[in-house]
């Protein structure tokens, strides 16, 4: 609890110290607004919804981008295990995964599906889906085999082992790439929208920018992140959830 | 309370073995593991006949293949050469009517107690009212009455394993393999455990096999116990004890006991010594 309220005091008083800066002119207001002055502005886009439409196609994306990443990768990641030889084969691509960046494939994705949502939508998948991959194949693994032997001595047919005992028992695996899944998602698509867009959110951050309109910038910038907070903190107490019921 | 009055009641040599009828038995069993690079003979052969009822325990040292054993007689896996039957049939797969206790933690910790123990239940398609019936029977038998919402992750060792055994307990299975079941608990809770057993076995007409490392377990709670050679693992002796089967705990304190434990640690020993030397050079 305790620390909880100094990550709390931490925060807040950066964010005083800025508004502060901020304030007395040592930030010239060019460079950044105060954060108050953020939160004015940010309420006050969503009131005239002149971004509505970027912010609404964003997390549209978002999500879409998320759902298959889960989907996919869970899929790939039960064949993967479910196939010794490919696994051996293709632990060491898995495990340098993320060495690679994947954003220099967007020429690629722009040629196959143009540019737009669909583009985007590929390149957070691409960036996310491993990490549900490799999430599911830790959790396969880590199922104690003492309780694959219990279905047997209940006699449960496969698929009911699957589903009753299997799934729950990876399924706080499982939610860490679920996690993952989301975050990547976000950074996937946000960054994309930067590069190869013509709406979202990071088109609309890259326009105010090239436009010098701090307002909305900075309004933009602020609902990104008390968005990843929230949704974070509700995975978080999932997660947590999850996790104390693993503990043996 | 005293020793001689309990050794005066409680224990009486049976006169006589009473004519019995084999529940399972195993054949010339023998199990080999294939390793990435070589093969372990882990067991066997093995001969054994349980009788229909009775109370066995094993015990042998550490890795000799008792765990393996059990295994094999639940019908987990199949031995390279031998063959076992349950109730006149051959083990192929778990057959109907054994339960099992691990020597593992195999509680579902996505469960809560009640859930655990009724979860086999739930999948034969028993009636719920029985079910209800028998998981409140088990979870008080078991002592966790306060514990039936509880999980697994809230739970000591020692009552993990006895959620398992409530479980098994449930499904009123013919045939009762038990792999170190009081290992999580402390002497105390074993005695009396023991007798909860005793008393459980006395009311089913189950037949027991009883893996355990504790001599004293295994001398009060069988009509007869196996032990095992070190690795691969075969039965160099089995010792009748002559319990009646009304019988408990405060069986411990006669001089029968203390004879049937000697003549255990006698066997026991030469095999234990041949892992120490083993050990060292
Ligand atoms: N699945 C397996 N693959 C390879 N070797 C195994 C496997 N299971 C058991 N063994 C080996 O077989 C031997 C017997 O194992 P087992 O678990 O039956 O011994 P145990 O008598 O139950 O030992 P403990 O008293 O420690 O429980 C050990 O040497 C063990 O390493
Ligand atoms: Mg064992």
């Amino acid at each position: 609890m305790s620390e909880k309220w100094l990550r709390l005091i931490v925060v807040a008083t950066m964010i005083l110290l800025v508004e502060l800066l901020c304030r007395v002119g040592v930030i010239p207001r060019m460079v950044m607004l105060a954060p108050s002055q953020m939160v004015v502005e940010l309420a006050e886009i969503l009131r005239t919804g002149q971004f509505s439409a970027d912010i609404r196609t964003t997390f549209t994306n978002i999500a879409i981008s998320t759902a298959l990443s889960i989907v996919l990768g869970f899929v790939a990641g039960l064949i993967i295990y479910s196939l010794p030889a490919l696994r051996h084969a293709l632990e060491p691509l898995l495990a340098s995964y993320y060495a690679v960046p994947t954003f220099v494939f967007y020429p690629i994705f722009i040629t196959l599906f143009g540019v737009g949502s669909a583009s985007i939508i590929a390149i957070a998948v691409l960036l996310a889906v491993v990490s549900m991959i490799t999430a599911t194949l830790n959790g396969l693994d880590r199922i104690p085999r003492v309780l694959r032997k219990t279905a047997q001595i209940y006699r449960m047919s496969r698929a009911k082992t699957a589903l009753l005992v299997e799934l729950p028992a990876t399924l706080p695996y499982l939610f860490t790439g679920v996690k993952l899944s989301v975050a990547y998602s976000f950074i996937g698509v946000i960054a994309s929208e930067f590069i190869l867009s013509g709406a979202g959110i990071g088109y609309a951050i890259a326009y105010a920018y090239n436009l010098f309109e701090n307002g909305h910038m900075y309004a933009l910038i602020l609902l990104v992140l008390v968005t990843v907070t929230i949704v974070n903190t509700i995975l978080n107490m999932i997660d947590r959830r999850l996790q104390a019921r693993r503990q043996r | 309370m005293n020793p001689a009055a309990a050794g005066a009641k409680v224990v009486t040599l049976k006169q006589q073995p009473a004519p019995v009828e084999a529940h399972a038995t195993l054949r010339g069993v023998t199990r080999i593991f294939q390793l990435p690079k070589s093969t372990l003979h882990a067991l066997g052969p093995i001969d054994l006949d349980l009788a229909k009822g009775e109370f066995f325990s094993v015990v042998g040292p550490s890795g000799c293949g008792k765990s393996t054993l059990l295994d094999i007689l639940a019908g987990l896996s199949a031995p390279q050469a031998g063959t076992a039957h349950f109730e006149g049939k051959p083990v192929n797969g778990v057959p109907d009517g054994v339960g099992v206790v691990f020597q593992e933690d195999a509680s579902f910790p996505w469960l809560n107690v009640r859930d655990n123990v009724a979860f086999g239940l739930r999948r034969a398609g028993v009636d719920p009212a029985e079910i209800q019936r028998r998981v409140d029977y088990a979870i008080g038998f078991m002592g966790l009455k306060d514990f039936a919402a509880s999980f697994p992750a809230q739970l000591s060792g020692g009552m993990r394993q006895r959620v398992c055994i409530a479980r098994t307990l449930v499904m009123q299975p013919r045939l009762i393999l038990l792999d170190e079941p009081f290992g999580a608990l402390d002497q105390q809770t074993r005695l009396l455990m023991g007798d909860e057993l005793l008393r459980l076995w006395r009311e089913t007409s189950a037949t027991v096999l009883l893996i355990t490392h504790a001599l004293d377990e295994a001398a009060m709670l069988s009509d007869r116990v196996g032990v095992m050679s070190t690795r691969p693992g075969t039965f160099i002796d089995f010792v009748e004890t002559g319990w009646e089967r009304d019988r408990d705990s405060r069986v411990v304190s006669t001089p029968h006991f203390g004879d049937i434990t000697a003549r255990l640690w006698e066997k026991l020993r030469v095999e234990a010594l041949k892992i120490m030397s083993a050990g060292k050079s």
